[in-house]
């Protein structure tokens, strides 16, 4: 095919789709369904390069031959993938509630619990926020601070015009297009997502947080984050915030890649508290995560994550430990309550030698939940000297919960060394008693001791993070006793 | 203070305590003593409101409210204290964090704001330091790791910080080694005042020699079949119980 050609077909195609979604362009949001046209739609829309879109379009293809998985310990009902629209531009202002007396009130009172200021909460409520009070002043302070150091942080869509190269680069480098089913569906229909890139030998200046790019963050339910840190680069990541956002979707397939090349470190902290559904199970998030890392010689990736919400959880953070000395860190809470599933873990893939790796995981199930841990530790044939430790907690709260634990150890190298240690226990009714008989009540008590069962995986977190997390432990578990 | 009349209570569906009477006035130190199983500490988890500790006759009243209908945590914030025979351990949460919730939780009750942190430290190295436990026991986890004096040490700080108007306080002597007995001791005596009261349960009339009780009762069966003073106490000492279980039946 010529180029002529080509361009004739891309300006038939563009014109033909155009017409078909006039419509819905004017309302900004696609009609439920997906197929090519729709993938065309959504990089259209983003403007984006022809090879962005190839690249859409055969993860596509791929995806079409893929079937869903079925092999972790959660049941919910077949998500109908032609039912979903695949594109809804942000909100206007005006579709927003004007105030906070249109909010759920519900919803108030658990960003009162958490302690969120009022302007925050306006934020996360989706409240039109008068453009003085947006978080654009911010933005541009720390902008500039970050540029100083050459440090790039900004939307994955940004990133696609301004840093080409990178992107392609790097971009399906860590979690390929066909990885699995999710990541298959989130390379061909991704909205929008962070890049972060470090240059060499720089530490960044500021933990970078999908905080300080709220109204991107809420972009849509199929976000792709790619963090790129060079040779003795350092930087810290925290993702999610700390308040439940309601999400009229119910499918949440993210995709997080993160490459650390020698020498570099890269700490990447997740607050998820997506919507969990309601007392009875009804509504809630599905969360498809897939989130992996490369480590280089010497480098190290640290994932810490604190999984509170949604209703079904299905997540393995994982590092491929390639580099020789390199180090893999996954430090989990993962807390189920009511009717929440969480099938949850790591996999460390051991290739370099004397390559380490750390897997701490406390799983809490209340209500009727299920929680399970399932980590993989593969210790390939190179990996001279290598060494895991595992541990793998769990804590049940009353009978009707439960949790379980699939650890999978892989070695073909003699050398390596694997530990695994697991242990459940109960929130025991004495140690209720003794926290009532020094007046405390029972929630608090709960909240007490769960957060002393977490306790290792919280001095992980950044400070601020810390004490969140451990407030939104104590919102989570509500109505958990008694 | 505490009146405690014809009380019965089971724990599961067996009856414990069957026909409990006593009186408590504030200022006043009592001590129980008793045959293993007789019911003491059931006493005192019936008092303190544990599950399945039900008081199924009799009537209890507390500074003047009926103790039986209040929670478990709403007695601890009026001010009754348990100090447990078989403390419990709480892994990860530490000892002074515990201990500041509860002090605020108590504070909050008496409409008061929530202690500053700073200020509570400086009291609770003070306390610790009373019962001679050194200081980094405040970052260990609640009992997590103690030994036993350590825990019962730990029992008499945290009374020591809420200071309930009564203390029960369920063989903190026993375990104790010779010095840690007189330091507990000393302890129990420093919170003596008029307003309080002090329960003593013990197998040990040594413990008494160090804190002079006001009055000693046995509870054997599920009930005070005989009470008098600190004489009583040596008498059992001496004679064991047989000679009161025969002379009541
Ligand atoms: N959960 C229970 N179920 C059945 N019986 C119980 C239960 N708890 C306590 N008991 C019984 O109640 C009786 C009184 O126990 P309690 O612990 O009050 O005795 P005590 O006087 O404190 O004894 P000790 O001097 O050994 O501490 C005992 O016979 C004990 O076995
Ligand atoms: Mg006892």
């Amino acid at each position: 095919m010529s180029q002529s050609e080509q361009a004739q077909i891309d300006t038939l195609l563009k014109n033909d789709y155009e017409a078909g979604f006039y419509t819905s362009v004017e309302s900004d949001t696609l009609p439920p369904g997906l197929d090519e046209d729709v993938i065309r739609f959504i990089s259209n829309k983003k403007g984006e390069p022809d090879w962005m879109l190839e690249w859409r379009l055969e993860a596509y293809r791929g995806w079409l031959e893929m079937v869903e998985p079925e092999w972790a310990h959660v049941r919910y009902p077949k998500v109908d993938f032609q039912a979903l629209s695949y594109f809804s531009a942000p909100k206007s202002m005006a579709d927003k509630p004007k105030s906070l007396d249109e909010v759920d009130p519900e919803l108030l009172r658990t960003y009162e619990k958490l302690g969120i200021p009022l302007h925050e909460q306006e934020m996360l409520a989706g409240v039109a926020v008068d453009a003085v009070f947006d978080s654009v002043s911010v933005g541009t302070t720390f902008r500039a601070k970050l540029f100083e150091a050459g440090v790039i942080f900004c939307s994955i869509s940004e990133a696609v015009h301004e840093y080409p190269e990178l992107v392609k680069k790097y971009l399906g480098s860590v979690v390929p297009r066909k990885d699995n089913f999710y990541a298959a569906l989130n390379s061909a229909v991704f909205s929008d997502g962070s890049f972060v890139y470090i240059p060499k030998g720089v530490r960044c200046p500021m933990e970078l947080s999908t905080y300080f790019r709220i109204n991107e963050a809420k972009t849509g339910q199929f976000e792709r984050t790619l963090i790129v840190a060079e040779e003795g680069s350092h930087v810290s990541y925290l993702e999610g915030c700390t308040a439940p956002m309601r999400d009229e979707n119910q499918l949440h397939a993210a995709v997080v890649e993160l490459v650390a090349l020698d020498n570099a470190q890269i700490k990447y902290s997740t607050v998820q508290n997506w919507y969990p559904g309601d007392k009875e199970g009804k509504g809630g998030i599905y969360n498809f995560v897939t989130k992996r890392g490369v480590c280089h010689d010497s480098a190290k990736i640290s994932w810490t994550q604190v999984e509170t919400g949604s209703a079904v959880t299905w997540k393995y953070p994982s590092v491929v430990l390639r580099g020789d000395n390199s180090v893999g860190e996954f430090y989990s809470v993962a807390l189920t309550n009511n009717h929440q599933q969480a099938d949850t873990g790591t996999k460390m893939i051991h290739m370099g030698k004397n390559t380490r790796s750390t897997i701490i995981s406390k799983g809490i199930s209340a209500g009727q939940s299920q929680n399970a841990y399932r980590g993989l530790v593969r210790m390939s044939q190179r990996a001279e000297g290598a060494r895991n430790y595992t541990q793998c907690d769990s804590l049940l709260i009353g009978d009707r919960c439960g949790a379980h634990t699939f650890p999978y150890i892989e070695s073909r190298n003699p050398s390596a060394v694997v530990e695994h240690e697991a242990t459940t226990s109960k929130v025991s009714e004495d140690q209720l008693y003794l926290c009532q008989q020094r007046g405390l009540d029972a929630e608090k008590a709960v909240s007490l001791i769960v957060n002393g069962f977490c306790k290792e995986v919280f001095k992980e977190l950044p400070m601020e993070f810390a004490v969140e997390a451990g407030k939104l432990l104590e919102v989570s578990l509500e109505g958990s006793v008694g | 203070m505490l009146s405690v009349k014809e009380l019965r209570a089971s724990v599961g569906d067996k009856e414990i305590l069957k026909g409990l009477s006593l009186e408590v006035k504030a200022g006043e130190v009592h001590a129980i003593m008793g045959p293993n199983g007789s019911g003491k500490s059931t006493l005192g988890h019936v008092l303190a409101g544990r599950e399945n500790y039900q008081a199924i006759g009799g009537s209890v009243e507390f500074d003047g409210k009926n103790l039986l209908d209040m929670d478990t945590e709403e007695r601890a914030r009026e001010g009754l204290f348990l100090a447990f025979q078989y403390p419990v351990e709480i892994p990860g949460v530490s000892n002074m964090e515990f201990l500041k919730t509860a002090v605020d939780a108590v504070r909050a009750h008496r409409g008061q704001e929530a202690i500053d942190s700073v200020q509570f430290m400086k009291l609770a190295r003070e306390k610790c330091k009373a019962v001679n436990l050194d200081d980094q026991f405040l970052k260990r986890g609640v009992n997590e790791g103690f030994s036993g004096g350590e825990k019962k040490r730990n029992e008499l700080m945290q009374m020591m910080l809420l200071e309930p108007k009564l203390c029960i306080m369920d063989e903190t002597d026993s375990g104790l080694d010779i010095d840690a007995l007189q330091v507990v001791a000393e302890g129990v005596n420093a919170m003596r005042n008029e307003d309080r009261a002090i329960v003593l349960v013990t197998h040990y009339q040594r413990l008494l020699d160090f804190i002079k009780p006001d009055f000693v009762h046995v509870l054997s069966g599920g009930r005070i079949i005989k009470s008098g003073d600190h004489s009583l106490a040596l008498e059992l000492e001496e004679k064991g119980y047989g000679w009161i279980t025969k002379e009541v039946a």
